[in-house]
């Protein structure tokens, strides 16, 4: 079932010069882990600022072509109703912060919501149990490291219980370590709970293995929408420049020298294992 | 040309950064410092140009203390580009942006036009030269950033995680810059939890951990001691990881790039048919 | 400041911490309306003590001090300038003048000891959801609590600014007057460009979570009136219906009973 269609989606940002957004048609099924990359400039994140209805309800300007999230017309609902079928996690985790204790930023979309006391608090409960930080609920958001400001973040979206998560970049600003932790996170959100989810990300190595859908866009368009497998190895792909994990590259490589593997391997546990059949052979 | 001796900082708030940490760099050297987040490693460099001072201990620029000399005075050596390049950008066109530091230097009205024109040349940026900082991208700000420091010619430079943001054309643009700068004879020091950039250039590497340096070698030697990475809590490379899995198979583990990494396996091949 | 010292919050509890705000802030309130019936020395002085068993209890004796003594200098200003304006225009002479200007000077200190204890025992949270619950609408609590959270991140912020800059080899330090001021200027703008970018991706982020939902915003906590404030309250009228015998009824021996005769 589709979640989100969008079928010749265009927008240009007002006072811009040239669409950000050029004829893009996608549909992302019910459950799917996406990860959408492409250089910079390229429109992802502008491309997720339409999802939720930022664009075109903060940022003006039109928004021209169709695009329905969760069933909903984008367009014709105010940001505040898609906020309850679609979170958004933002690059930087500071400035998603603005309560001064975790507990009460969790809180935030509830309490805007008008959530009555008692189910806010259980879901609160829920959410920092879901990102593990139930320790740090009374810390302030200035005492936290990125990685756990981040999982607040996330928390604080996970609590208005979207069918929907979208994720800016989250690990920007974060070390390798911290990034895996939060792709772990994103990945048991999806799988306990059916969250599709959607990744903007330039780091393929540590994210890859996660995504059943690769999207690449490129100025404002979609360039490859697919399977990560066939994405990661077409042509177009080394081309733009895009991160492509190395195990993908070694395998590339290998096969122009004549070696066949069992297929292309997306992460570097399954690398190891192709490469053993292939030399126990 | 830099040389740490023993030094330990403490920050006002009272986090212990540094604990005893000696480490020399020589001229034309190409050094990555890493570790987690945390670990030490800005608080380190930042050493370097005096902007820190430690407690304990000392620092010398060519033989000089860090102590003994002001911090503009040891910038006009050693050149930091900070991480975001939003925290320098003031002013109303690239070409003031860049001649700041120059003017600050007491440099001549002459040789900043000079200057100038070559950093703007250097980094791509001269179609932007009357353009106002602020109207850029994100990737081109930091063009505009690393010009401004390139353009007094330091010594050394040390950029502070360069890499944060960037997309994979962008980071090898900078990876061959940075080489180039590098055999061009500047020192050059970078901070970076990027370990795939790191396996990439391979240079001398410094591992930190807990405010102290837990290995200081070559990157291939580091990155690939599991008791090392594991202590630092910092990833190994996707290519060493690979390997680690296949090492009861009479593969080594020390490999980092896809390359070497392609040679080993085809020779192993290669072997095995026979 | 050691005067802005004594009114930061301090993570520490006591009952006092535990009073609910609106209280103690009605507490705040009748202490100043009482200090403002005298200008006598004896009551004002009598306020002064009265306040503290607060500071005792509260755990707060090293900030409140500090506070104390950044007001000096405003108080002893105080005093003087009442002194010379009473002595030239001949309002007050002799004893009485010196009780005017002490009780003024002290009518200052039991006001800025009130405030005080009041901060000092207030967390910005408990502040902020006193705030909420006083129907204050929530768009100006939030920009309180809002600017509370980043001020430690804003003074972080320039102090990387100003590295970044003195790497560049500016001196903050040198020149006249006129050109260290100028030299302010690559430390505020991108620290006044940065605040306006944070605050596009904090409303971004704060639409992205339903920003305007319900015009009925409910809240995690609430606050109950305990026991301790029910007191307080009483205490904090008590207080006031006294102040008033005492100003209307009751004679206060004036300071020139303990002093001899003064030149002036």
């Amino acid at each position: 079932m589709a979640v989100i269609e969008t079928k010749d989606l265009a927008y240009t940002y007002p006072g811009g010069t040239k669409p950000s957004l050029r004829d893009v048609s996608l549909t992302i099924e019910k459950g799917e882990f996406v990860i959408l990359t492409g250089p910079s400039g390229c429109g992802k994140t502008t491309l997720c600022r339409c999802f939720n209805g930022l664009i075109p309800h903060f940022y003006g300007g039109v928004l021209q072509g169709e695009l329905s999230v969760a069933g909903l017309k984008v367009s014709d609902h105010p940001i505040y109703e898609m906020a309850k079928r679609v979170g958004l996690v933002f690059q930087n985790p500071e400035n998603q912060l603005f309560a001064l204790s975790v507990e009460k930023d969790v809180a935030f979309g509830l309490e805007n919501l008008g959530t009555p006391r008692d189910e806010m608090k259980k879901r609160v409960e829920w959410a920092l149990q879901m990102t593990g930080i139930e320790e740090l609920r009374e810390r302030a958001p200035h005492e936290l490291s990125g990685g756990q400001q981040q999982r607040v973040a996330i928390a604080s979206v996970l609590a208005m219980q979207p069918e929907i998560m979208i994720f800016d970049e989250p690990t920007s600003f974060l070390d390798p370590l911290g990034a895996q932790k939060i792709f772990e996170v994103i990945n048991e959100l999806k799988n306990k709970l059916g969250v599709t989810v959607i990744l903007v990300e330039h780091r393929l190595d540590l994210a890859s293995k996660y995504a059943d859908h690769v999207i690449i866009m490129d100025e404002g368009k979609i360039v490859l929408d697919g399977e990560p497998r066939e994405i990661f190895n077409s042509e177009t792909a080394w081309l733009l420049g895009v991160g492509i994990p190395k195990a993908v590259r070694l395998w590339h490589t290998l096969q122009e020298n004549g070696v066949v593997l069992e297929g292309a391997p997306v992460s570097s546990e399954e690398a190891t294992r192709f490469l053993r059949e292939v030399l126990k052979r | 040309m830099i040389e740490v001796k023993d030094i330990h900082f403490t920050y006002p708030t009272g986090v212990e950064a540094l604990k005893g940490v000696s480490l020399t760099i020589g001229d034309g050297e190409f050094v990555a410092i890493m570790g987690q987040n945390g670990a030490g490693k800005t608080t380190l460099v930042k050493h370097f140009n005096g902007l820190l001072k430690p407690a304990k201990g000392e620092v010398l620029v060519d033989d000089v203390s860090t102590r003994d000399v002001s911090v503009a005075k040891l910038a006009r050596k050693v050149g930091f580009v900070f991480q975001n390049p939003d925290h320098q950008l003031f002013s109303e066109t690239v070409e003031e942006e860049i001649a700041f530091a120059l003017r600050n230097f007491g440099f001549e009205e002459t040789t900043i036009e000079k200057r100038v024109t070559w950093a703007l040349n250097l980094l791509g940026l001269t179609e932007y030269r009357k353009t106002s900082p602020f109207m850029l991208s994100g990737g081109e700000r930091k063009r505009v950033a690393l010009a401004s420091v390139l353009a007094w010619d330091p010594k050394a430079v040390i950029l502070d995680e360069p890499t944060i943001g960037q997309d994979h054309g962008q980071k090898e643009n900078l990876r061959q810059f940075i080489v180039q700068l590098n055999g061009q004879g500047k020192t050059v020091v970078v901070v970076t939890h990027d370990v795939e950039f790191v396996a990439e250039c391979n240079p001398r590497v410094v591992l930190m951990n807990e405010g102290k340096i837990v290995a200081d070698g070559e990157a291939k030697k580091i990155l690939t001691d599991t008791t090392l990475t594991l202590t630092a809590s910092i990833v190994p490379p996707q290519v060493t990881q690979i390997f680690l899995g296949l090492t009861d198979l009479g593969l080594p583990s020390d490999v980092i790039d896809v390359s070497e990494a392609k040679k080993i396996l085809l020779d192993h091949f290669e072997e095995a048919k026979h | 400041m050691s005067v802005f010292e004594g009114f930061r919050f301090r993570r520490v509890t006591s009952p006092i911490h535990r009073l609910d705000p609106r209280v103690k802030f009605l507490y705040v309130l009748a202490m100043f309306v009482v200090a403002l019936f005298f200008t006598e020395f004896l009551p004002l002085l009598a306020l002064f003590f009265l306040q503290m068993p607060f500071v005792f209890v509260a755990g707060v004796k090293r900030e409140w001090l500090r506070s104390l003594r950044g007001a000096m200098f405003l108080a002893t200003l105080i005093f003087v300038f009442n002194f010379v304006f009473g002595y030239f225009y001949r309002t007050y002479t002799g004893a009485s003048l010196l009780e005017y200007s002490l009780g003024m000077s002290l009518r200052f200190l039991v006001l800025v000891e009130s405030f005080s204890v009041f901060f000092l025992t207030t967390s910005p949270d408990h502040l902020s959801l006193a705030l909420e619950q006083s129907r204050v609408p929530y768009e100006f609590t939030f920009a309180f609590t809002t600017a509370v959270r980043f001020v430690p991140v804003l003074a972080e912020e320039a102090q990387t600014i100003m590295d970044a800059q003195k790497a560049r080899g500016l001196e903050l330090e040198r020149g006249n007057f006129l050109k260290r001021v100028r030299n302010y200027i690559p430390i505020l703008i991108p620290l006044i460009v940065s605040a306006i970018r944070r605050s596009l991706e904090l409303a971004e982020a704060m639409e992205s979570r339903a920003w305007g939902a319900n015009p009925k915003r409910t809240n995690l906590y609430v606050l109950k009136m305990k026991f301790g404030d029910f007191v307080l309250i009483v205490l904090s009228i008590t207080l006031l219906a006294i102040g008033v015998y005492v100003r209307y009824f009751v004679s206060i021996p004036p300071l020139s009973l303990f002093l001899p005769p003064l030149p002036f």
